[in-house]
Order: structure tokens, then sequence, then C-alpha cells
């Protein structure tokens, strides 16, 4: 089974139903499987923050709800997390595209990265790190984790893990 | 009249809604005039108003409806081209248009000047927009949810604030029993 059938297959098996995605180049597979799925409802995001919104109301709707995006979305999102993911205490499960790390070909990206694990353990937020393609073996327990504690979390997934840019 | 009197006179028609309502006075207006369990009352993040009440719709049959104001939706510009390709009927989107931002102090918004959000609105495609006066609110707000289509209204208003008290209701308690009365409304 391919890395983007595991990650679809976990996020059906653990009831998400509905997921918002903004783009970026390395979870064009997943998002792309997400699409194509027809247990999930999913809905493009203009912006991060948008994202946690509309995930924000489907779970309060009763269905459960995650949003992949690129770790610069941390810096846009950092509000919206905290007043309302947080504050209201609600699970989030984040699959987060970690650019800037080993094997990135644009210096920007390194400029966010540097960033990205100190933001998140600033804001609390449980932070899962998959570099090697088995890594995500651990997905699932992940997921289970969000729904049991009513959290946001995050599971980065670098250049390394997606099998280079 | 002003936005409090613009919710004041929406009451008869939403009060047995699922509204989720904006930062700041409008939902502490909302709360202090109607609280009950079918009202979400944001207490933070300005501008995802509309962005959670389409979630909400989304997810379930209820009727929802997102209250908002200019200030927010221009905060949020990207929520209404999501709103025009996810057609949910049972959403209406109510923007509270007094041309400012009215719990920061009322300072001018774009909205009150060049930028029309009626004519944003139906540029991003959305199908149903109605721009009314804030006269008119509570009957166009009937009709939109005797309408069975997803609708945006954008209220023509005048800027005021009203004193009210701010809302110390624990935001786990407003978020469970929102939750619970859209599950009973729904089994």
């Amino acid at each position: 089974m391919s890395v983007n059938d595991k990650i679809v297959s976990d996020f059906v098996n653990n009831q998400i139903e509905f997921v918002t995605t903004v783009p970026c180049k390395q979870l064009a597979g997943v998002i792309d499987q997400v699409d194509a799925n027809d247990s999930i409802y999913h809905i493009p995001s203009n912006k991060e923050d948008e994202g946690i919104g509309l995930c924000a109301g489907a779970f309060m709707g009763g269905k459960r709800s995650a949003i992949i995006m690129q770790n610069t979305a941390i810096g846009v999102t950092i509000n919206t997390l905290v007043t309302l993911t947080q504050y209201y205490r609600m699970p989030l499960p984040m699959l987060i595209s970690y650019r800037g790390e080993l094997r990135e070909p644009v210096a920007c990206q390194a400029e966010m990265a540097v960033h990205t694990k100190a933001l998140l353990n600033q804001l609390n937020i449980p932070t899962y790190h998959f570099h090697k393609e088995e890594d995500v073996e651990e997905l699932d327990a992940i997921l289970k984790y969000t729904f049991m504690c009513n959290k946001p979390v995050a599971i980065l997934t670098d250049a390394s893990f997606w099998g280079g840019y | 009249m002003i936005r409090s009197e613009v919710l004041k006179s929406l009451l008869p028609v939403i009060s047995d809604q699922f509204v989720v309502c904006n930062i700041g006075l409008p939902s502490q207006e909302l709360h202090m005039m109607d609280d009950q369990p079918t009202n979400f009352y944001m207490l933070g993040t300005m501008g995802l108003s509309s962005s959670i009440g389409l979630g909400v719709a989304l997810a379930q049959g209820q009727k929802v409806i997102s209250i908002d104001g200019d200030g927010s939706v221009l905060t949020n510009f990207g929520t209404l081209p999501t709103i025009a390709n996810n057609v949910a009927d049972n959403y209406i989107l109510f923007i509270v248009d007094n041309g400012s931002y009215g719990s920061t102090g009322d300072q001018p918004t774009y909205a009150g000047q060049k930028t029309s959000l009626t004519e944003v609105a139906r540029a991003c495609g959305c199908e149903n927009v109605v721009e009314c006066q804030a006269e008119d609110a509570s009957r166009v707000m009937q009709e939109a949810l005797d309408s069975d289509k997803m609708t945006v209204i954008v209220c023509k208003c005048e800027s005021g604030n009203i004193k009210v008290p701010v809302i110390t209701m624990d935001p786990v308690v407003i978020r469970d029993r929102f939750m619970k009365e859209l599950a009973a409304r729904n089994a």
C-alpha cells in the first residue's frame, strides 16, 4: 500500500469524513487521494485559518474533520489554533508538509522550517515527525490519540518521508 | 437602525434556529437578548463565523445561520468562494453591513466605501445574494429560511453600539450545549 493510500485509509478507518486542504507540492498525491475518496467530503480552503474554522464547524456538526496543509501555515493559524481549536477543546489532526528540511531545494522554505517545531512546542501542540516511510505506521495511533484528547495534533511530514521533493 | 436593533428584530425568526455568531459585540448582544443552546458564540478568532457556520451546515441537516459583519468578511475574504462552491441549502450567511469595525470603535471599513460585499459575493459565485435595508432584515431572513436555498444576506444598517456585558460563559460549555442540542434535533 502506498503512503498516500495508507494515510487516507487511516483517515477513513478513524471516521474522518470532512477534510480541508491547502495545497503543497509534497502533498499533491495525498490531496488527490482525499478528493477521490467517496467517504470523505473534500473542501479546499483558500487560507488555512479558514480551513480550521470549517473543521471546527464540521466537528460541531458531528463529523470528524482534519486539515492538510504546509508548515508555513503555522504562521497564519496561531490565533485560530489557540482561540478556537484549543479554547473550545476540539480535536484536529493536522497533516503538515514539513518544507525546508533535508532535500529541500527552495532556500526560503528553510526560514519557516527552523521555527516550525518551536512554535508548535510553544503552543503545547502534540507533534509527531514522519521522516522515514515506515513512520506512517504510527498514524492510526496518532489519530486515535487526537480524538481521545480533543486537541489539535501536528503530524510533520518531511521530504525524506515523501521520497524526495 | 444599528446592529443591536437589527439583531433584536431578527429574534422572532432566528430564535429557534442554530446560529453561529460573530466575535465581539454581535455575540454579546445576542447573548444578552436571547441566550440559548442553539447559539454558538465566538469568543475569539475574528473572521471565521462564516467558515464555522458552513462547516456545521455541511456536516448535518439542520439549518444554520452565520451572523457575520462586513469587517469580519473582509478579514476572511476567501470564505465567499468557498461558500459559493460548496453549496449547502441549509446555510444562510447574514452579514450585518454597517460599514465599520463596530467592536473596536467604529473605524470605517472598505465595505462602507467603494467595496460592495453584495457584488463581491455574486462575483465569487454565490447564487442567492440579497441586499436589504435594516428595516427589512426580519422579512428577508424569513424568506431565506423558507426558500431552502443557500442564501447570503447583506443587511445595510447604521454604525453604532449599545452597552453590553462581556460573555463569561466557558467556551467548552458554549460548544457542548450547542453540539448536544444539534445532535438532539438530528436524532
